[in-house]
């Protein structure tokens, strides 16, 4: 026994002596940085010790990497950002919707064709407007793989992989033109969630608005994925056809609530505008009940009724309608705060809490009430539609006062909740109650912190803060305005992210930094534990088609370069190696259609080549080991150098060639 | 006593065997090892060339083994056409393409050398001994073909001049710093060809008498 004590002691000493070597070695290599005095450079720069805890909290030094990845919507840039917490420094804007020249995105073939894929009538879409952002899940967990995002504007969905982080495949929605309760994902990825925004006919159809009731819809689209294909596949989707409530938020139940999907409405009202003819405009007309409809749906009964074949096909596309959905007992409706704007389910799935932005409170719904009342048939009446109500009070757990405007709620491993506060410009920390109520030892259901931001919160993002499992530690406050924060750009001011402690759950909640986002508005945005992402250093092998995550029959190795000429049509088939393509030299005649494929042959990480050609608008990014390809008329005669646009090497700058057109 | 067990030497006689196992235990223990220790080093790599420069935070790294050359040869080749430089992949190929059989062979002359109690023995185990410096010395020729036939319309032609890397130690390189090392395979070579020199010593100990003392009674009969 006392052999055991010494020989721990003997233990310990030993790992303190290799600490406190190793912190020697760590002391050196700091002192390079600048050995000033801490305090003395606080002074100067006016910095208060609360600063200094901010400045330690965030700062990552080089060659170190941040904890937590974000993945933010990027509002009308229609693009993705990927963001870097504690630091909060941007990482990567993925390109989505919108062309992006440096990834070449849109300007490929193979890029060409995935955005191709999305265009209404072949009709050209060169934005998009990135609200939600959704992590593909297994088991309710964040697992790194995929990444899912809306574009409110056109309705469409997007797939990107995160192995390449690149999007793989765009999908529009055939049934609406805009959406917002989307992308979210069931616990298993198994669906993604896209809920539409603004009641019209279906899409492509017409008709008068004092047909509003009659034939303006709404509707969910449950899009089918395939984590093996990593693709959602169309044809086992189907869409769910709602009443023209204008449908919000949504969010896939979880645990207890696995296999229900509940989303908000805010314009039960039917309003339909026209402020110009003297009608109360849409901001008052969709606010004038006391309640909205939080919509329960069924998706294992909605999904057992489609694969019945219960669907109807509207513009090609399987619609479970909205009778045999009230009849079958696929869609419910309870009320809720008028003008609601988050919709979000506890970890344990056992509750669901709304916000409505003109109630001060934030309401909590109970899943295992709603569900008795389901299953007792216990409904307060129907809609006009023939939607059972089920009565609030039936329905409700507890009603919370937060503050003015609240919108979102994200959650942390300790029985916390924090939701946005956007008429208070603030965040709210409250207790959840049941079976939280011991984790967090404190009053349940009751307001325990509130933090400033700056300004006009929308989302908020707590690290895995919407999954089974949330992290805690940090909340991103992804805030609409930033007035005085940023200095002057001119009268287009940035967004601003604001960094918030929340790690301590006993202390004060406690901002941390301020990030300006200089691209677009973004919406919702999810953190991620950086060890969950497993992305590629290089393509696994040269030829590589990021757009089918395969070999690409257009891929090349060294020596296989080749000019091919059939009648008008000229093939090329070209490598690009540090620090020459080949071949340099491609002439054709005015006329010629060039069919013109690149691979990086490279297997070094960041090896990447441009090609830019220019007068014919192309740029392309060949990441090591990538084949892109491009196509396009030589309807010009003349002679156009083509280069590297992304500095490889020393010999970047003759890294080129000429494109020869012969009259 | 024939001309055949001359070379081959007496055979140890059952009783002095069972007198004295460990007098003739240890030569072929060692000789013994010292083939199977060239047999292993076979899959194992000999030589290494580690790389550093500062855009190359982990390195880059090149290992030659009796066969084959591994690590980031093409990311190399890749750099080393701007020296003009040939493809690492292009040296060497004759004794790439011999070498597994030629070091099993002289793995093989070991084991030989346990049965021959004479000191032909010798003779059987001197490839084992010289091997560790003649791989040296091919590589060495083959860093020096290398490094002294640039291509002198390579990009970098006038900035690089021809030069030979070391067998072992630091050099540098335009902004390369280069580390050579030898490896887990030439260091078993070597203890290899110490097993054998020590193998050959007490061999000679073990077998000396036992063949002295039948030439003297092949001298006495006659």
């Amino acid at each position: 026994m006392k052999k055991n004590v010494l020989t721990r002691l003997f233990i310990a000493a030993s790992v303190i002596g290799v600490l406190l070597f190793l912190m020697t070695c760590g002391k050196k290599e700091a002192g390079q940085v600048g050995n000033g005095d801490l305090k003395a450079i606080a002074e100067q720069r006016g910095l208060t010790p609360a600063d200094l805890i901010a400045a330690a909290k965030t700062y990552v030094p080089t060659g170190k990497h941040d904890e937590y990845v974000m993945f933010s919507s990027g509002g009308h840039s229609g693009q993705v950002l990927v963001i870097g917490v504690p630091s909060m420094r941007l990482l990567k804007v993925l390109a989505v919707f919108t062309p992006e020249p440096w990834q070449g995105w849109g300007f490929s073939k193979e890029t060409k064709d995935i955005l191709k894929a999305s265009y209404v009538d072949g009709k050209e879409l060169t934005w998009g407007d990135t609200h939600h952002p959704a992590l593909s899940e297994t088991n309710g967990d964040y697992d790194g793989e995929f990444l899912f995002v809306n574009d409110k504007a056109n309705a469409r969905a997007a797939v990107i992989d995160l192995r390449d982080f690149e999007t793989k495949q765009i999908l529009k929605n055939p049934l609406s033109l805009s959406d917002h309760g989307g992308t979210f994902v069931t616990p298993n990825t198994e669906y993604v969630i896209e809920g539409g925004q603004y009641a019209m006919p279906w899409t492509g159809q017409y008709a008068p608005i004092s047909k509003y009731k009659e034939q303006y819809r709404g509707m969910v689209t449950f899009w089918k994925f395939d984590r093996k294909k990593g693709r959602i596949i169309p044809e086992e989707s189907f869409a769910l056809e709602l009443p023209p409530y204008w449908q919000d938020i949504a969010d896939a139940g979880k645990k207890v609530s696995e296999g229900w999907i509940f989303m908000n409405s805010f314009n039960v009202e039917l309003s339909t505008g026209g402020v110009e003819k003297g009608n109360p405009p849409f901001e008052a007309g969709a606010s004038q009940l006391d309640m909205d409809y939080l919509h329960v749906i069924d998706l294992k009964k909605a999904e057992a009724l489609f694969k019945a074949g219960k669907t109807k096909k509207i513009n090609g596309f399987p619609v479970l309608t909205l009778d045999v959905a009230a009849k079958e007992g696929v869609l419910f409706f309870i009320p809720e705060p008028k003008s609601p704007h988050g919709a979000d389910v506890t970890p344990d799935g056992n509750y669901i809490v709304v916000s409505g932005k003109l109630d001060p409170h934030a309401t909590i719904y109970n899943f295992t009430k709603i569900k008795k009342a389901i299953d007792e048939k216990n409904f307060a009446g129907k809609d006009d539609y023939g939607v059972p109500i089920i009565a609030f009070d039936t329905a409700v757990e507890t009603q919370i006062e937060l503050g003015l405007g609240p919108l979102h709620t994200q959650f942390d491993p300790n029985g916390y909740a924090y939701t946005s506060l956007f008429l208070e410009s603030a965040v709210a920390r409250w207790t959840l109650g049941g079976p939280w109520t011991e984790k967090h030892g404190k009053e349940p259901w009751t307001l325990v912190d509130k933090i400033s931001i700056h300004y006009n919160v929308g989302h908020i993002a707590v690290a895995e803060g919407d999954n089974v499992n949330p992290d805690g530690k940090y909340l991103v406050s992804l805030n609409k305005w930033a007035i005085d924060r940023f200095t002057g750009v001119g009268p287009l001011l940035p967004q601003n992210f604001q960094l918030i402690d929340i790690s301590n759950p006993n202390g004060n909640m406690q901002l941390l930094y301020d990030m300006p986002i200089g691209i677009g508005e973004p919406h919702y945005a999810q953190i991620i534990k950086a060890d969950k992402l497993k992305s590629w250093d290089v393509y696994p092998e040269i030829g590589w088609d990021p757009g089918t995550q395969s070999k690409s029959k257009y891929g090349i190795q060294a020596g296989e370069e080749r000019i091919v000429r059939r009648g008008r049509t000229v093939e090329v088939w070209m490598t690009a190696v540090r620090s020459h393509y080949t071949p340099e030299h491609v002439e054709v005649r005015k006329g010629d259609r060039v069919i013109w494929h690149i691979t990086n042959i490279e297997r070094a990480k960041d090896a990447t080549h441009g090609f830019a050609l220019p007068y014919f608008n192309i740029n392309l990014s060949l990441e090591p080991g990538e084949t892109q390809s491009i196509e396009f008329v030589a309807d010009k005669a003349g002679v156009y150098p083509f280069y590297c646009s992304e500095f490889c090497s020393a010999l970047h700058l003759e890294m080129a060639g000429y494109f020869l057109v012969k009259p | 006593m024939k001309d055949i067990d001359l070379i081959v030497g007496p055979r140890i006689p059952k009783d002095l065997l069972k007198r004295e196992r460990k007098r003739f235990m240890l030569p072929t223990l060692l000789l013994g090892g010292a083939g199977f220790l060239l047999l292993v080093s076979i899959f194992l790599p000999y030589w290494k060339l580690t790389l550093f420069a500062p855009q190359y935070p982990d390195g880059l790294q090149v290992q030659i083994y009796v066969n084959q050359v591994k690590g980031d040869v093409k990311e190399i080749d890749t750099l080393n056409h701007y020296i003009g430089m040939r493809s690492l992949t292009e040296a060497a190929p004759l004794e790439r393409s011999l070498s597994i059989f030629l070091v099993a062979g002289i793995a093989l002359l070991a084991f030989a050398a346990i049965y021959i109690h004479s000191p032909i023995a010798l003779f059987f185990s001197i490839p084992a001994m010289l091997y560790p410096a003649i791989f040296l010395a091919d590589l060495y020729f083959w860093m020096w073909n290398f490094g002294t036939n640039l291509d002198p319309r390579a990009p970098l032609s006038g900035a690089v001049k021809p030069f030979v890397p070391p067998l072992l130690g630091e050099s540098k390189i335009a902004q390369f710093k280069t580390i050579a090392s030898w490896d887990i395979g030439l260091f078993l070579a070597i203890v290899a060809s110490i097993m054998i020199v020590v193998g050959l010593y007490f061999h000679r100990k073990a077998y000396k008498p036992l063949l002295e003392s039948e030439l003297q009674k092949n001298r006495q009969e006659s």
